[in-house]
């Protein structure tokens, strides 16, 4: 796997995925530009939008390279009772736990500073830390369910698993954050 | 290894990363934010935003992956230069983020003409994508493959830092890149 590096066998290893996942990502752009009054109205949740997004991706992408060199390595089973699977499950959810509240006074910080915070520190805090939590859980699932599928495919988890889980995770993130808006605030 | 091993280990190592990446995409909000007003000129660029930035995560996402893989079978050589390998995976990325970039830039455009929004003309968007694209790129390229590398030689698991930062320089790097292209393009055509 993955030992042929020209230019021609990597772009038809990955530009397929590419280009599906563009798309993906572009109806994750009119999710934002439909609730683009309501980001402008409230300045610390349009900051919280990329860093949000972003960390979830993260969070994502770090387990699946993980994973990926694991799978590459023959280091992992797909079986519920794996350490390393389990463990890096847990410690993706502690991530979140540990920097969303950072990601929450970070964000109602900046807005003050710059464009002035219409929301409190308390809500935009509730906000994040909630958005966090659940896009760790939703990150671990779709990180382990895309390494077993390509797993099993044979597919190169290079090529396709980080790619798939960091969209994932940005769609999922513009969705999470607006339903934890829609309940919270 | 126990799970509690398993844990801690990658909690250590994604920890320092991860709290970077925060900071980068606090920065890239905030820059965003201060876009506004080319928001509004520019119709569809706030929707072409994600695809964009989301571009640079993952064809600059998959060269460090590929490097970081490269240096753990021992394919690649921690030095720039020592191999025609390291070479055709960065023209393959750099002609593969400016394919998609093009490719979001003309959805956009179909998408938001099709629904019967207003959008801005096909050529203005393919221009701004194709610019930022190419800009960013060079740029994401050099610093993955040289942050990788110095993480590699000093002993870091180059897994943990090629996803932070990517999204990190990602994001900066993308926004940065994007306000200059959108200056230029609009500077330049006259829109």
């Amino acid at each position: 796997m993955a030992t042929d590096w020209r230019v021609g066998a990597i772009t038809r290893a990955m530009l397929p995925v590419l280009l599906a996942l563009t798309l993906v990502e572009v109806g994750s752009g009119l999710v934002l530009g439909s609730f683009e009054a309501q980001l402008l109205a409230s300045p610390s949740l349009l900051v919280l939008v990329p860093v949000t997004i972003g960390t979830a991706g993260n969070l994502g992408s770090v387990l699946a390279a993980r994973l990926s060199t694991a799978v590459h390595l023959g280091t992992v089973e797909f079986e519920p009772g794996d350490e390393t699977l389990a463990g890096n499950a847990v410690a993706t959810v502690a991530l979140a736990l540990t920097v969303f509240p950072v990601v929450g006074l970070g964000a109602w910080g900046l807005a003050t500073l710059t464009t002035g915070a219409r929301l409190g520190p308390v809500t935009v805090l509730t906000v994040a830390v909630t958005s966090g939590f659940l896009l760790s859980l939703l990150a671990v699932l779709v990180t382990g369910v895309t390494t077993y599928v390509a797993y099993r495919l044979e597919l190169d988890p290079d090529d396709v698993v980080i790619p798939v889980v960091t969209n994932v995770c940005d769609v999922l993130g513009v969705v999470v954050l607006f339903v934890v808006v829609a309940v919270l605030v | 290894m126990s799970v509690r091993e398993a844990a801690r280990a990658a909690y250590r190592e994604g920890l320092p990363a991860l709290a970077a990446s925060v900071g980068g995409g606090l920065l890239a909000g905030v820059v965003l934010g201060g876009m506004r007003g080319d928001f509004a000129r520019v119709d569809g660029l706030l929707v072409l935003v994600p695809a964009l930035l989301a571009t640079r995560g993952n064809v600059y996402g998959s060269l460090g992956a590929r490097v970081a893989t490269g240096l753990h079978q021992g394919l690649v050589e921690p030095r720039v230069g020592a191999d025609r390998r390291l070479g055709g995976a960065v023209a393959a990325a750099l002609l593969n983020g400016l394919l998609a970039s093009c490719f979001a830039a003309t959805a956009t455009f179909l998408v938001l003409s099709g629904l019967g929004r207003t959008v801005a003309s096909v050529w203005t968007l393919v221009a701004i994508a194709l610019l930022a694209g190419l800009l960013s790129g060079v740029v994401l390229a050099a610093s993955v493959v040289l942050v990788v590398f110095a993480g590699y030689r000093r002993g870091y698991n180059p897994d943990t830092l090629v996803g932070p930062i990517v999204t990190t320089a990602g994001d900066v790097f993308g926004v940065a890149f994007l306000l200059l292209a959108v200056r230029t393009v609009l500077l330049v055509g006259g829109v």
